[in-house]
C-alpha cells in the first residue's frame, strides 16, 4: 500500500517544475561485513560524525545516507550500485574501501553522471589516463603509503626485502609504489588472495628467504592475522615488519595488541596531527565512539566535508554538475591532514607521515606521528591524466 | 631445496589435513550411514567457531571454550537431527540438498543477527601464541603444533571407537549395509541421532581450533564444506579410514599447490601471475582428483564395505 | 495417480502473461520507477537458466548441481570476447550458446556415466573445475572478475545500454526460448525424458538409448545456460568466477524447487519468487537470506505435487546404479 502512495507521490513530483533539491542523497557503498569491516564502518563512522557536527545537514541540505555493503565482493558492490543510483537515486557515492569493488562499480556511477568521491580506494586506473572528471578522492592514490614505505626502508638501509600484498589492483599498485622509492634487492614479491586469512605457507617462504625487512600491504582482517601468525612463527625474532597505515592502523592493534609494539608504519595522517580540526575530529570521535579513529575515519570524515563545501559553494543547486564539478575541485574545508588541494585528477597533493605503534599517556597502544617522509607528494599518474 | 622449508609446508599441509579431516568425519558417517547429503556441516562449523568465541569472551578459558563449543554444537546438531533431518532421510537426494542448504542459509542470518557482520575475535591461549624450536633454526607455531596434536589424537580415538567398540560397530554396519542394519534390529533413530550428535562435535572441534587462525564469520563453513565434500568422495563414503586418507591428500596437494606450484612458477612467470596460477592450479587438481574417483571408482579409495 | 507427460501451454494462461511482459516497462515508465525494468530483465534472464535446469531436473530428473557453470562459460565467452574487440552481439551469443553447449557435451558425456548421488557430486566436481579455471585465469580479471565497457551490439539503431530496449531483447529471447522448451517438453523427445525419469531400467529394456537421450537433454539445457549467461553478463556489464560457484547452483536448484519441479512454468515461476523474494525482504531487512532459507525448508519438508515427480529410488540403486 505504501509502495503504491510513493509511486503515486513520484508521478506527481515528475510532472513538477524542476526546482533546487531540498534534500541530499547520499549512496553509502562500503564493506561492512566479514573480517574487514571495521574499516567500512569507520568509514561510514567518520562520515556520519561530519553530518552530525553540521547538524544532520551537508552544505545545508538535509542529508541521507543510504547504506550498502558489497562485502568486499566486485558483483555484489556491482548490483548494490545500480540499486543505488536507479532506485534510490542517490545524488553521491562514497565510501568504498576495495578497489575491486571501485573499479567494477565506477563505470556505472560515470556513466549516470553522478560523483564518486573516494573516501578509500584510488587505483592507478583512475588516477592516470583513466581519470575522471566524476571522481574525487580525499584519501591518497592508492601507491602513496607504500611509496613513503618504500623510501622509509631505502633510507634506513635495509639491503633485501620480502614483499606480499593481495593480489588484486590495490595490491599491484602497492608493490608498484613501494618499488618506485626502494632500490635494494626484492627477494621475493608474493600475492595472496584476497580476503586470505591463514598465511603459513607465505610464512614458511619469508623463513626461507631470509630477508632483513618484510613490507606488507594487508589491509583490515588480513594483516591482523598475518601479524599474529608472523608473531606465533617466531619471524620477529630475526626480520623487521613495516606497513602502511592500513596494516597497523588501530583496527588492527586492537585486535593484535602488544605483540605489535614498535611497528613502523606510514600513512598521509596520524590521529595526534597538530591542527585544530584534527583535535576537533579526534576528540568528538573518542566521545561519539569510545573509539580513536583510524585513518578510514578521518578520509570518511574529510569526505563529508569535501560534498557539505562543494554543496555549499552552489548553493544548494546541486543539478548545475558544471558548477558543482568547479566547487569540488576548489576543495574549500579544513582538512584533518592539514591543508588540502587536489591534483588535476582530483587526487589530494599531500605529505606523508612515519608513525611507530607505541604505549601511549594511557598506557595503551596506539600510533605516533615520528616525521615526515615525504612532502606535498604528487602521485606518478597525475601526468598521464588529461584533466585540466 | 631448504630442508625447514620442506618441513615446515609438510607441517602446515598436515594440520590443514587433520582440520579437513574433522570435518570430513562427521560428514562421511551422515552420508554413509544415514545416506544424506548435508549442507548444513559448515554451519555447525561456524557454529562452533561462534560458540567458542562467545565463552571464550565471557570466561576467558581456551579450554572451557572449546568443550563449550563441543556441547552446545553436539547439542544444536542432534536438536536439528529430531526435529528437521529426520524428515529427510527417506526423502531424494534434491530435496535433502536443498532443506540442508536452506538450513545452511537460515544458519547464516542467524549468526549474522545474533552477532553482527563484523568478525569476531577468537584468540588461542597466550602460552601458545609464540613459537617452539623443533630443530636449531626451525621456529613453528607452537598453536599449530596444538592442532597436529587434536587432530592426531581424534583420529586415533575415532579409530578406536569405531573399530573397537560396540557402537562403533553399530556404525560400521550401518555404514556397509543400512538395510541389514535395520533388519537386524539396530535402534536406528537413537543410532542416528548420536551419530549426528558426534558429527556435530566434531566440526565444532575444528571451528574452535581454526577460529583463531582464520576469522569467525558468517558464512565461514562453505569454502571448507565443499572440500569436505571433495574429501569424502575420494576417501569413500561412510569410512572414517577413507576420509583421513582423503583429507590428508588433498592437504598436501592444497599445500603444494600455495607453495611448491607457485615458487617454481615464479621462475617463468610475473609475481601475481604466478601467485594466482599455484593455488588455483591445485584447486583444479583437486576436483580432477575427484571427478577421476566418482568416474572410476565412485566408493572410493576406502570404501565403507570392502 | 498417474504421472502426466503433457504439458500444454495453454494460452489462457500465457497470453496474460504475455501482454503483462510487453506493458510492464510502459507502465513503470509512466510511475517512473526504472529501476523495476532493471530487476523485470534479471528475473525473465534467471527464468530462462531455471527452466533450462527444470528441463533436465524436473523432466530429465538428472539432478545436476554444476549448472551454475554453463551460465558463467556463457557469460565469460561474451566478456573475453569484448575484451579482444569483438563487441557484436550476432557473433558473440551465438558463441556462448556454442560454448557452454560444448561444455555441456564434454561435461555430460563423462558424468552421465554415473547415477544417483553421485551424478550430483561429479557435476559439483566438474562446475568447481570451471570455477577455479576462471579464477586462475588473471589476464581475464581471475577473482576480481572482467567487466563489460559496454553492452553487446544488436544493432545500431538499438542501443541496450538503455534498460528498457535491453528488456525487450531479453525478452525476446526468453519468449523465443520458453516457447522452445514448451514444445520440446510435449515432443516425443520429452515424452522419453519423462519415461527415463519414472524409471530408467524399463526405458532401457524397451530399448531407448537413455544415455544418448540423457546426453542431449543435458546439451540442450547446458546451451539454454550458456544463452542465460550472455544475456545476465550484459544486464551486470561484469563476468565474474561467482556466477560459476556452488552457491549459485545452489539457487537454481532453489528456483526449480519454489516453482515446480517437473512443471512447465516451473522455473519461470521459481526464478520470479525467489528474485521477489529477495528484492521485497531486502527492503525491510538486511537479513533476507533468513526468510528466504524458510521458505525453501517449508517447501521441501511440505512439499508440493511438484517433487512428488523424483521418487526416491532405495538407496542400494542409488548408490550402485
Amino acid at each position: 500500500m505504501s509502495r503504491f502512495i510513493v509511486a503515486l507521490a513520484a508521478l506527481l513530483l515528475s510532472v513538477c517544475p524542476l526546482h533546487a533539491a531540498e534534500k541530499i542523497k547520499v549512496g553509502f557503498l562500503s564493506t561492512m561485513s566479514g573480517p574487514s569491516a571495521a574499516l567500512g564502518i569507520d568509514i561510514r563512522d567518520g562520515f556520519a560524525l561530519a553530518m552530525q557536527q553540521n547538524g544532520g545537514k551537508l552544505g545545508g541540505l538535509a542529508a541521507e545516507l543510504v547504506v550498502g555493503d558489497d562485502q568486499q565482493n566486485a558483483d555484489t558492490g556491482k548490483q548494490l550500485i545500480e540499486r543505488l543510483l536507479k532506485k534510490d537515486r542517490v545524488d553521491f557515492v562514497t565510501g568504498i574501501v576495495f578497489t575491486n569493488v571501485m573499479l567494477a562499480v565506477a563505470p556505472a556511477v560515470f556513466d549516470a553522471q553522478t560523483f564518486l568521491i573516494s573516501a578509500n580506494a584510488t587505483p592507478s586506473q583512475l588516477s592516470g589516463e583513466g581519470c575522471s572528471p566524476w571522481f574525487f578522492s580525499t584519501s591518497w592514490q592508492n601507491d602513496g603509503a607504500h611509496e613513503a614505505a618504500g623510501k622509509y626502508i631505502a633510507d634506513k638501509g635495509y639491503s633485501s626485502v620480502v614483499l606480499i600484498a593481495p593480489n588484486y589492483p590495490a595490491g599491484k599498485d602497492a608493490l608498484t609504489g613501494f618499488k618506485r622509492f626502494y632500490k635494494g634487492t626484492v627477494i621475493d614479491e608474493m600475492y595472496t588472495k584476497l580476503g586470505q586469512l591463514d598465511y603459513a605457507a607465505e610464512l614458511a617462504q619469508v623463513r626461507a628467504a631470509k630477508p632483513q625487512a618484510v613490507y606488507i600491504f594487508l589491509p583490515g582482517g588480513m594483516g591482523v592475522n598475518f601479524i599474529k601468525q608472523y608473531n606465533a612463527a617466531g619471524l620477529n625474532r630475526s626480520m623487521v615488519l613495516v606497513g602502511p597505515g592500513f596494516s597497523a592502523d588501530e583496527d588492527v592493534i586492537k585486535a593484535v595488541g602488544e605483540p605489535m609494539a614498535g611497528m613502523f608504519n606510514t600513512a598521509q595522517w596520524a590521529h595526534d596531527l597538530d591542527n585544530a580540526q584534527n583535535k576537533r575530529f579526534v576528540a568528538d570521535f573518542r566521545k561519539q565512539y569510545g573509539r580513536t579513529p583510524t585513518v578510514y575515519a578521518s578520509q570518511g570524515y574529510d569526505a563529508a566535508q569535501l560534498i557539505d563545501a562543494a554543496v555549499r559553494g552552489v548553493k544548494g543547486k546541486i543539478e548545475d554538475k558544471a558548477a558543482l564539478r568547479k566547487a569540488f575541485e576548489a576543495a574549500d574545508f579544513p582538512s584533518v591532514r592539514g591543508d588540502f588541494a587536489f591534483n588535476v585528477n582530483h587526487v589530494p597533493i599531500q605529505n606523508y607521515y612515519l608513525r611507530q605503534v607505541v604505549k601511549g599517556a594511557d598506557g595503551k597502544l596506539t600510533n605516533k606521528l615520528v616525521s615526515t617522509i615525504l612532502t606535498a607528494h604528487k602521485d606518478a599518474y597525475a601526468a598521464a591524466c588529461k584533466m585540466k | 631445496m631448504d630442508l625447514i622449508l620442506i618441513l615446515e609446508q609438510g607441517l602446515n599441509g598436515l594440520q590443514f589435513g587433520l582440520m579437513l579431516f574433522l570435518l570430513a568425519a562427521g560428514l562421511t558417517l551422515v552420508f554413509g550411514i544415514m545416506d544424506m547429503i548435508n549442507l548444513a556441516h559448515g554451519s555447525l562449523y561456524m557454529i562452533g567457531a561462534y560458540l567458542a568465541a562467545l565463552v571464550l569472551g565471557s570466561t576467558g578459558s581456551f579450554l572451557l571454550a572449546v568443550c563449550g563449543a563441543l556441547a552446545g554444537t553436539a547439542a544444536i546438531g542432534m536438536l536439528i537431527e529430531i526435529g528437521i533431518l529426520r524428515r529427510l532421510y527417506a526423502r531424494d537426494h534434491l530435496s535433502q540438498v536443498l532443506a540442508t542448504f536452506a538450513l545452511l542459509l537460515i544458519a547464516n542470518e542467524a549468526m549474522r543477527i545474533l552477532f553482527g557482520s563484523q568478525s569476531l575475535a577468537l584468540n588461542p591461549p597466550e602460552v601458545l601464541s609464540g613459537p617452539v624450536e623443533l630443530l636449531p633454526g626451525f621456529l613453528y607455531p607452537a598453536y599449530r603444533l596444538l592442532i597436529i596434536a587434536v587432530g592426531l589424537a581424534v583420529a586415533l580415538l575415532l579409530y578406536l571407537l569405531v573399530a573397537k567398540t560396540r557402537v562403533g560397530m553399530l556404525v560400521r554396519a550401518g555404514a556397509s549395509n543400512r538395510e541389514m542394519a535395520l533388519a537386524m534390529g539396530v535402534n536406528v533413530k537413537a543410532l542416528f541421532t548420536a551419530v549426528f550428535g558426534v558429527g556435530a562435535a566434531l566440526c565444532a572441534l575444528a571451528g574452535a581450533m581454526l577460529g583463531p587462525l582464520l576469522a569467525v564469520e558468517v558464512g565461514m563453513g562453505e569454502s571448507i564444506l565443499i572440500l569436505a565434500f571433495v574429501v569424502i568422495v575420494i576417501g569413500g563414503i561412510g569410512s572414517i579410514r577413507g576420509a583421513l586418507a582423503g583429507a590428508l591428500i588433498v592437504g598436501v596437494v592444497d599445500t603444494l599447490g600455495r607453495t611448491l606450484l607457485p615458487m617454481s612458477l615464479r621462475a617463468v612467470l610475473p609475481p601475481a601471475v604466478a601467485s594466482n596460477l599455484g593455488p588455483s592450479l591445485a584447486s583444479i587438481l583437486i576436483y580432477v582428483l575427484m571427478a577421476g574417483v566418482l568416474f572410476w571408482r565412485p566408493q572410493g579409495l576406502f570404501p565403507a564395505r570392502g | 495417480m498417474g504421472v502426466r507427460l503433457d504439458h500444454p501451454l495453454r494460452s489462457v494462461v500465457a497470453l496474460p502473461v504475455l501482454i503483462a511482459l510487453i506493458a510492464f516497462p510502459l507502465l513503470m515508465q509512466v510511475i517512473d520507477e526504472p529501476f523495476y525494468v532493471v530487476l523485470a530483465s534479471r528475473i525473465l534472464i534467471f527464468a530462462l537458466v531455471a527452466t533450462s535446469l527444470n528441463l533436465l531436473v524436473g523432466f530429465g530428473g538428472m539432478v545436476s548441481f554444476g549448472h551454475a557453470a554453463f551460465l558463467g562459460a556463457g557469460a565469460y565467452v561474451v566478456a573475453i570476447l569484448m575484451q579482444h574487440g569483438v563487441t557484436s552481439a550476432w557473433i558473440a551469443w551465438p558463441a556462448a550458446v556454442a560454448v557452454a553447449g560444448v561444455a555441456a557435451l564434454l561435461i555430460g558425456a563423462i558424468s552421465l556415466r554415473t547415477r544417483g548421488v553421485y551424478f550430483i557430486m561429479i557435476t559439483l566436481a566438474f562446475a568447481q573445475m570451471m570455477y577455479f579455471i576462471f579464477v586462475s585465469l588473471k589476464a581475464y580479471g581471475g577473482d576480481d572478475g572482467l567487466p563489460l565497457p559496454s553492452r553487446s551490439i544488436v544493432a545500431p539503431a538499438l542501443d541496450l545500454s538503455s534498460d528498457v530496449a535491453f528488456y525487450y531483447v531479453v525478452l525476446a529471447f526468453v519468449l523465443l526460448g520458453f516457447f522452445l522448451f514448451a514444445r520440446l517438453v510435449n515432443s516425443r523427445f520429452g515424452r522419453v525424458l519423462q519415461g527415463i525419469r519414472e524409471n530408467e531400467t524399463r526405458m532401457e529394456a524397451v530399448g531407448y538409448p537413455v544415455y544418448r537421450y540423457k546426453l542431449v537433454a543435458f546439451v540442450i539445457a547446458g546451451a539454454a545456460a550458456g544463452l542465460g549467461g550472455a544475456l545476465l553478463v550484459n544486464q551486470n556489464e561484469l563476468a565474474s568466477p561467482a556466477m560459476l560457484n556452488w552457491p549459485q547452483s545452489g539457487m537454481l536448484l532453489t528456483m526449480v524447487i519454489l516453482g515446480g519441479v517437473g512443471f512447465l512454468w516451473g522455473g519461470a515461476i521459481g526464478a520470479v519468487v525467489l528474485l521477489l523474494l529477495e528484492e521485497v525482504l531486502a527492503t525491510y531487512t538486511i537479513h533476507w537470506q533468513l526468510g528466504v532459507g524458510l521458505v525453501l525448508l517449508a517447501v521441501v519438508l511440505f512439499a508440493p505435487n511438484g517433487l512428488s515427480t523424483l521418487r526416491k529410488s532405495t538407496g542400494a540403486q542409488a548408490r550402485d546404479g
